[in-house]
């Protein structure tokens, strides 16, 4: 187990080899150790000329990234970078595993990239045990979108561009569905500043808290028309909403289905009742439908509308409501009832020939964070999430974890002895975009320039005020993971 | 089930159990066979998420050319093997292994089959003495945290947490079994308290402790109020609220209230265990006030 993480984590610490990157400097690595397998003639011939294209125009791209100079941008030693790529193309199974740190960067969709390039030069794909896996931050992130719950696509990854597809739904949904994708994240508080945006929905979630730059995002949600949040808890983006729509909590207290990283939809029961006037959502989002004039929808259960996805979305039509119950859950695709489910995907590309479309490489290319280090801001402030704790809190703050040590600027020794600060000592800590006060604590781990922070308590500490909101246009994912900082003493501390 | 459950091999093994032929899976455990026969056999230091480490006795089985019994869980058949599981030496050494746990610590609070195993094989703890007398029932109950509550004097040194705590489950290694003979117990590194032991507060041991000794501060607190009351609780199978690993959950409820959650240890997901948030991280669901 390799683990490449400009922090010591305690993955990092459990795992055969740590690799401390510098922030931001993702494709590089993978770059570097794709032009090493290639150097030492360990990549999977059979499988590239099988299943690929542009395997040619890759091999050029990568060629300049010789060890020496990998190790030079992403601050990891030319030997670890060796083993990595010797040990990852020998393997007979190896997966790429990843999450928010690949993904919170101006080039979130390229760092994805550069790692399927990785598993298509070796053929770590498309076999059980071997492949790709994005481990998914939250219980239905997968659900979500399998659902439709994005700009360009309905239930099912089916395109929102294709007319028979809307056709389809439509027929079954008794409604004109628009065929314009609608506007992720990023694009509605950009809409909101150009006061395109009037009126904002949110069910579930802080973004008053969440967001980078959210002095900024706060401003955006105080200039709507109408803000509309309906949530478990009175949460900082609940306080701003002109209507709150008091819901039943996901997990505990309602009937439904979520879908996990290995692509599993299990389902969720109530055990209990929700508190006061809390509502079922598939009943509040029903009752919504009523007051704006469709008679249609009644009060469907949650097994209802399972089986009315069923018949849309063919991915999921093999797990009847039953099955599901039966089976302890099953991973899409999962075509008819008689299909097990799939444990992993992209075995076509292992078929002689390959069936479907092949798998292009992709040549990225290497972009440091968008705000660079000066002598303004000399400290990179990556952030990130503990154990215990669970983004901004509105769950985790309700109970007394025994290994929470508070929310803290952690930061090398040396930076804390340069800057003389000691242990526990608050400091103010500045971006381009906010100031805040903060207490330091000294991590002997980190190395030296990285400073970290969780943004679990914002109540205390407003982190967020700190981060930068630039993103990839590609994904719309904020930089979360690189902030340029200034970290001062305070005068009567 | 997924391909990282072992499939059972399709080769059959004849085996003889309490004089009826059968056959079972190559690789099956006795334990498996006798559930196969549908045999109820006592088990304290064996779970189905954890491996066997054959310390607690309690399973055994004569086994024909064996010159001891043999310890079911752990034992593979063997074709043509000849087993007794309802002998008079099967039973006395069940009775006494459950006889010498039952006067040396307190099982008021065992899982209720290992109440009724001590019913059935007629084990009688009284005749080894005033149990209050015995050192290893006499300690102080350790309430370090607003999670755990360890109970020793219930602890029959069964491994199955420090199993759990490593390589089984967490690979946290925060416990290990100190001392010897009647000084052995369960520790955190020197003897540290919990909280600043490597524990991660999983919960993956209370889950699998079979006595009680181990229990989540709840429930703990309930008993001790006198209001714990499982004739009268529900257990509801459910979905983890936070990550994307989808780890099963058992919301025990009692009076419209979660007081404890488990998981189950056959679901391929997480096979029964869980972290911090799943275990605890519930009770936003109800705040205390």
């Amino acid at each position: 187990m390799w683990t490449v993480d400009p922090r010591r984590t305690d993955s990092a610490k459990f795992a055969d080899v740590w690799l401390g990157i510098n922030v931001g400097s993702d494709i590089a690595l993978a770059n570097g150790v794709a032009n090493e397998i290639i150097k030492a003639g360990l990549e999977n011939k059979e499988f590239i000329n099988n299943a690929t294209t542009g395997f040619e125009e890759f091999v050029t791209h990568v060629e300049p990234w010789t060890l020496e100079r990998t190790a030079e941008v992403t601050g990891v030693p030319v030997d670890a970078i060796r083993d990595l790529a010797h040990g990852y193309a020998n393997a007979e199974k190896a997966q790429i595993t990843w999450t928010l740190g690949i993904t919170e960067h101006h080039t979130a969709v390229d760092n994805v990239l550069a790692l399927c390039n990785l598993s298509l030069l070796t053929g770590h794909v498309g076999r059980w045990g071997s492949g790709l896996v994005p481990l998914r931050g939250q219980n239905n992130v997968q659900g979500g979108g399998d659902m439709g719950a994005l700009p360009n696509k309905l239930a099912g990854f089916q395109d929102l561009d294709d007319e028979e597809t809307r056709i389809k739904f439509e027929t079954v949904w008794n409604s004109k569905i628009p065929p314009e994708p609608g506007w992720h994240l990023t694009d509605m508080f950009n809409a909101m500043e150009r006061r395109e945006l009037r009126a904002l929905y949110v069910i579930g979630e802080n973004p008053a808290d969440s967001e980078a730059d959210v002095n900024h995002s706060r401003k955006a949600l105080e200039s709507l028309d109408i803000l509309v949040v309906q949530d478990v808890f009175m949460t900082r983006t609940a306080e701003m909403a002109d209507v709150v729509l008091p819901a039943a909590l996901g997990w505990a207290e309602s009937d439904g289905t979520v879908t996990n990283s290995e692509r599993r939809v299990q389902r969720t029961r109530a055990a209990i009742k929700p508190p006061g006037s809390a509502h079922q959502e598939i009943e509040i989002i029903s009752d919504l439908a009523r007051h704006m004039g469709d008679n249609t929808w009644g009060q469907p259960t949650a097994e209802e509308l399972w089986e009315e996805l069923r018949t849309l979305s063919p991915m999921h039509a093999g797990m009847s409501w039953e099955r599901i119950e039966n089976e302890g859950g099953i991973q899409w695709p999962c075509p008819d009832e008689n299909h097990p489910g799939s444990t992993f995907l992209h075995d076509r590309l292992w078929k002689q020939p390959a069936e479907g479309r092949l798998a292009p490489f992709s040549c990225v290319d290497d972009r440091p964070p968008i705000e660079s280090l000066d002598d303004q801001y000399p400290l990179r402030l990556t952030t990130g999430r503990t154990l215990d704790s669970y983004n901004t809190g509105v769950q985790t703050s309700k109970y007394n974890s025994p290994i929470r040590t508070g929310e803290a600027l952690e930061l090398s020794s040396a930076d804390a002895e340069k800057l003389g600060i000691l242990e526990g000592e608050r400091v103010r800590v500045s971006s381009r975009r906010g100031s805040i006060e903060m207490t330091v604590k000294v991590d002997p781990d980190l190395p030296l320039g990285l400073a970290f922070t969780t943004f679990h308590f914002p109540e205390l500490v407003d982190v967020n005020q700190l981060t930068n909101s630039a993103y990839d246009p590609k994904s719309g994912t904020s930089e979360f993971k690189a902030t340029a900082i200034r970290v001062e003493k305070m005068i009567n501390a | 089930m997924s391909e990282t459950t072992e499939k059972p091999s399709e080769t059959l093994v004849e085996i003889t159990l309490n004089d009826k032929k059968i056959s079972a899976p190559e690789g099956s455990t006795i334990l498996d066979a006798c559930k196969q026969a549908d045999i109820d056999t006592p088990t304290l230091c064996w779970a189905e998420n954890l491996t066997p480490v054959n310390v607690c006795r309690v399973c055994v089985v004569e086994v024909e050319g064996s010159r001891a019994l043999v310890p079911s869980c752990s034992r593979p058949i063997e074709e043509g093997m000849v087993i007794s599981t309802d002998s008079e030496r099967v039973n006395t050494s069940r009775r006494m292994v459950l006889e010498l746990l039952a006067s040396s610590v307190e099982l008021d609070r065992a899982d209720k089959e290992i109440l009724e195993w001590i019913t059935y094989y007629g084990s009688n703890p009284d005749r080894m003495g005033n149990s209050s007398e015995i050192k290893t029932s006499k300690q102080p109950v350790k309430i370090q945290d607003d999670l755990y509550v360890r109970d020793y004097e219930r602890c029959i040194l069964c491994y199955k947490c420090v199993e759990a705590c490593g390589d089984d489950a967490q690979h946290t290694f925060a416990i290990a079994t100190a001392g010897r003979g009647f000084e052995a117990h369960i520790s955190t590194e020197f003897d540290v308290e919990l909280p600043d032991s490597a524990c991660v507060y999983c919960g993956n041991c209370i889950g699998v402790c079979p006595t009680g000794a181990l229990v989540f501060k709840t429930e703990h607190d309930m008993r001790e109020d006198n209001s714990w009351d499982p004739d009268n609780q529900e257990v509801t199978e459910t979905i983890c609220g936070f990550c994307g690993v989808g780890c099963n959950l058992e919301l025990h409820t009692q009076d419209e209230k979660i007081v404890k959650v488990t998981s189950p240890s056959d679901h391929s997901v997480t096979e029964g265990h869980l972290c911090i948030k799943g275990r605890f991280g519930w009770q936003h669901a109800q705040p205390k006030n």
